[in-house]
């Protein structure tokens, strides 16, 4: 786990280069560096890879970037290969030999015998670029799922690519500009459209593709992509207990292989059941005992610390937590939007940050977490709530039927007070057409795009006539209609809202802002395509979401866990800026003539939502959202943008 | 006595969820909900401030959106029921 940067084309001081993009990503690799220009000034092209090591495997002999004996190959790599080991015997078998004990070796190895095709053999979560010397090309590629990141921009026809964007931004002349529609994407999805990002000419590899450049130019392909059976072809009469020992079969698998690691891996416990079937399985595998680690709040709303004790102590773990107070959540949103480089909606990433800072304090570097089970096998309350649109939209006008959507938001208190007739139309039960592909999130886009309210008259212009839904709709796959509306909705969740903001602005940037490698055991490719071949009622039966996973671990969880219904993660958003130092903060970010002056909101309307929000307890899902975004928004210009001014005076 | 109810209430609009935009202010007829001015909280701040305005209490079963989602509807329903706690 690591960060990696470099170019293909002409760069002026390539060293000089290389080390700074180093520098701007050292957090993700605090124990070691390295860089290597392969091509020098003059070859057509130059190239050169830059890396920053966190080391987990291979500790003493896998230094980066790495060269294949012959000098042909050398590579940059971030993230972990967690099959290395079978891969590695398999080569062995065959006649190779190896001079290092680490996945590193066995990648490079590997491309050198089947190259784009090994991406098909490799089971991990990784990010990596391979210069090609016997071809002049250089080899990008990233994870299936999209938990390591990987951005790229051109310049002057040299493409520079990195592990962060502040790696690019110290690319001479290159200068941070806000995409105006990565904004407005934000304010109705809560991240960009890949490969769109906040930065104007930044770009993302998507998750299951990579990229060949070389001199005539580069050209991007998909070697994975989600799928689901026609709705048609699922099998009603699969055998529940058959496929409940097939998911713990693969689960435990899963979980196994993410054990692997020369440092001693801990686990996060949020109290929900996802993260507690990871403890539980990695418990049992843990030859030396197994740390956990959870986050706490103030708040009886967000915390569950009295289930996070429960499952500690029913598995004998050595429990570590951490508060997050309102306070500390302002405190470091600064620090947050530096890293997740996007304006955020929610401060959900913050905790995060904080938890990271406990397991590095710990002295760990790895942890498991339940990631990814919500979207694999259908635990949000989106997907219920999507269920109970149809339900009810099924009889129009009925009395009785939106009352289940009391039901399923019992922590939100401003809905239990409502009339069936309200329900219904904050819902959309009965306006949104069914055959809609976005029907089952177009009640969080519109709740969402609310915010937008706040856009200057400037901005509004510039964005006229577009509409970030309409942008996913054109992105979806032609295959996409023969889905269940279930596995439509977890496609959505999948392959927007998972990389772009869990596993990204609240996973790794999150946890690499303190050097700390999260592993998801739900997101191996495996499980996950598994998974697509259930029945949708296996996944959501009735009411109850991930009702397969329950069933095959109930014998390790404790009945409270097994049979909790789950409580999304959430965090204080603009309530968390209500105390005195965070009110200095917010009046300093969100200045009226500041916010005037960068053009991209109302500043009188902003300076009345922010008495607004300073007066309330609680808040509107609107305000709520629009405060963090605006303030996310105008931070993220400070940092960004403000390099740049100052970059600009000093020279 | 309508046209003054509907200023009032334009004007709480303009400035609680609309911060002061008066360009997004919807046209009387027009749902405040599809419009993604009011929201489940949104309602509850409506209700206060009907309250609190035109000094009635509205009652559970009342709030709906025949009554609260438009100008026209909530200007409709304020104007029968402060006339009837006038009277009373």
């Amino acid at each position: 786990m690591c960060g990696l940067a470099g170019y293909i084309g002409t760069a002026a001081e390539p060293e000089r280069l290389l080390a700074a993009m180093g520098d701007a990503i050292a957090h993700r690799g605090p124990d070691g560096r390295g860089l290597k220009v392969m091509a020098p000034a003059g070859s057509a092209p130059g190239a050169g890879l830059s890396h920053v090591r966190l080391s987990i495997v291979g500790l003493a002999d896998s230094a980066q970037p790495m060269t294949s004996e012959d000098g042909s190959l050398s590579i940059a790599f971030n993230g972990e290969i967690f099959n290395y080991v079978e891969l590695r015997e398999e080569l062995i078998a065959r006649g190779h030999r190896f001079h290092t004990s680490g996945d590193t070796e066995v990648l490079l190895r590997l491309y050198e015998i089947y190259g784009e095709g090994c991406l098909s053999r490799l089971n991990g979560d990784f990010a990596f670029a391979i210069w090609d010397g016997r071809a002049k090309r250089m080899f990008i590629a990233r994870d299936r799922m999209g938990v390591r990141p990987l951005f790229y921009t051109e310049k002057a026809g040299t493409l520079y690519f990195a592990s962060e964007v502040k790696a690019l931004l110290t690319i001479p002349g290159f200068h941070a500009t806000l995409d105006p529609f990565a904004l407005d994407q934000v304010f109705t999805l809560w991240s960009p459209i890949a490969p769109r990002t906040a930065f104007e000419g930044v770009f993302e590899l998507e998750p299951g593709n990579y990229m060949i450049a070389d001199a005539s130019g580069r050209r991007i392909s998909t070697y994975w992509s989600l799928d689901f059976p026609d709705a048609g072809d699922v099998r009603p009469d699969m055998d529940e207990d058959d496929k409940a020992a097939q998911l713990r079969h693969l689960l435990e698998d899963a979980t196994r292989i993410r054990l692997r690691a020369d440092v001693p891996v801990g686990s996060c416990l949020s109290g929900g059941l996802d993260s507690s079937i990871v403890a539980a399985l990695a418990a049992e595998m843990a030859p030396r005992g197994l740390d956990t680690f959870a986050i706490t709040f103030d708040s009886a709303e967000h915390d569950e610390s009295g289930f996070q004790k429960l499952m500690a102590r029913h598995l004998g773990v050595k429990h570590h937590e951490i508060n997050c107070t309102e306070a500390d959540i302002a405190a470091a949103f600064p620090d947050v939007v530096r890293l997740a480089e996007k304006p955020l909606i929610r401060t959900a990433p913050a905790p995060m940050y904080r938890l990271s800072s406990l397991i590095r304090e710990t002295g760990m570097k790895v942890v498991l977490t339940g990631e990814g089970a919500d979207e694999v096998f259908a635990g949000y309350d989106l997907f219920k709530e999507a269920q109970v649109r149809r339900f009810c939209a099924r009889q129009p006008g009925s009395k009785f039927r939106p009352h289940l959507f009391r039901k399923l938001y019992p922590y939100l208190p401003g809905l239990q007070k409502q009339s069936a007739e309200y329900l219904a139309a904050f819902f959309g039960a009965d306006a949104a057409p069914l055959s809609d592909p976005l029907f089952s999130h177009r009640p969080r886009l519109r709740g969402t795009a609310a915010a937008k309210l706040f856009f200057s008259a400037d901005l509004k212009s510039k964005l006229a006539g577009y509409d970030a839904a309409d942008d996913m709709i054109a992105q979806l796959p032609e295959r996409f209609g023969r889905w269940h509306p279930l596995h439509q909705a977890q496609y959505l969740e999948t392959r927007f809202l998972m990389p772009g903001y869990i596993l990204s602005s609240q996973g790794d940037r999150m946890a690499m802002g303190n050097g700390v490698e999260g592993r998801f055991p739900f997101l191996d490719h495996r499980l996950v395509e598994f998974a697509t071949t259930l029945s949708p009622s296996m996944k959501l039966k009735g009411l109850k979401e991930k009702y397969l996973l329950r069933k095959s671990m109930a014998d390790k969880l404790p009945a409270e866990i097994t049979h909790r219904v789950k409580q999304p993660y959430r965090a204080p958003d603009s309530r968390a800026f209500s105390g005195a130092v965070a009110q200095e903060q917010v009046h300093a970010v969100l200045n009226p003539s500041r916010v005037a002056g960068d053009g991209l909101f109302n500043a009188a309307a902003v300076d009345k939502l922010v008495q607004k929000c300073a007066g309330q307890t609680a808040p509107s899902f609107r305000d709520d959202t629009a405060f963090i975004g605006v303030l996310s928004t105008q931070m993220w210009l400070d940092i960004f943008q403000g390099t740049n001014r100052r970059a600009s005076e000093a020279a | 006595m309508s046209e003054s109810i509907k200023q009032t209430i334009r004007s709480f609009i303009v400035e609680n969820f609309l911060f002061g935009d008066e360009a997004a202010l919807p046209g009387d007829a027009e749902s405040l909900i599809a419009g993604g001015i009011i929201d489940s909280t949104g309602v509850l701040e409506l209700v206060a401030f009907i309250e609190e305005q035109f000094g009635f209490t509205v009652a559970d079963s009342d709030i709906v959106p025949a009554n609260l989602d438009t100008i026209d509807a909530i200007a409709g329903y304020v104007g029968r029921n402060a006339s009837t706690a006038a009277a009373a």
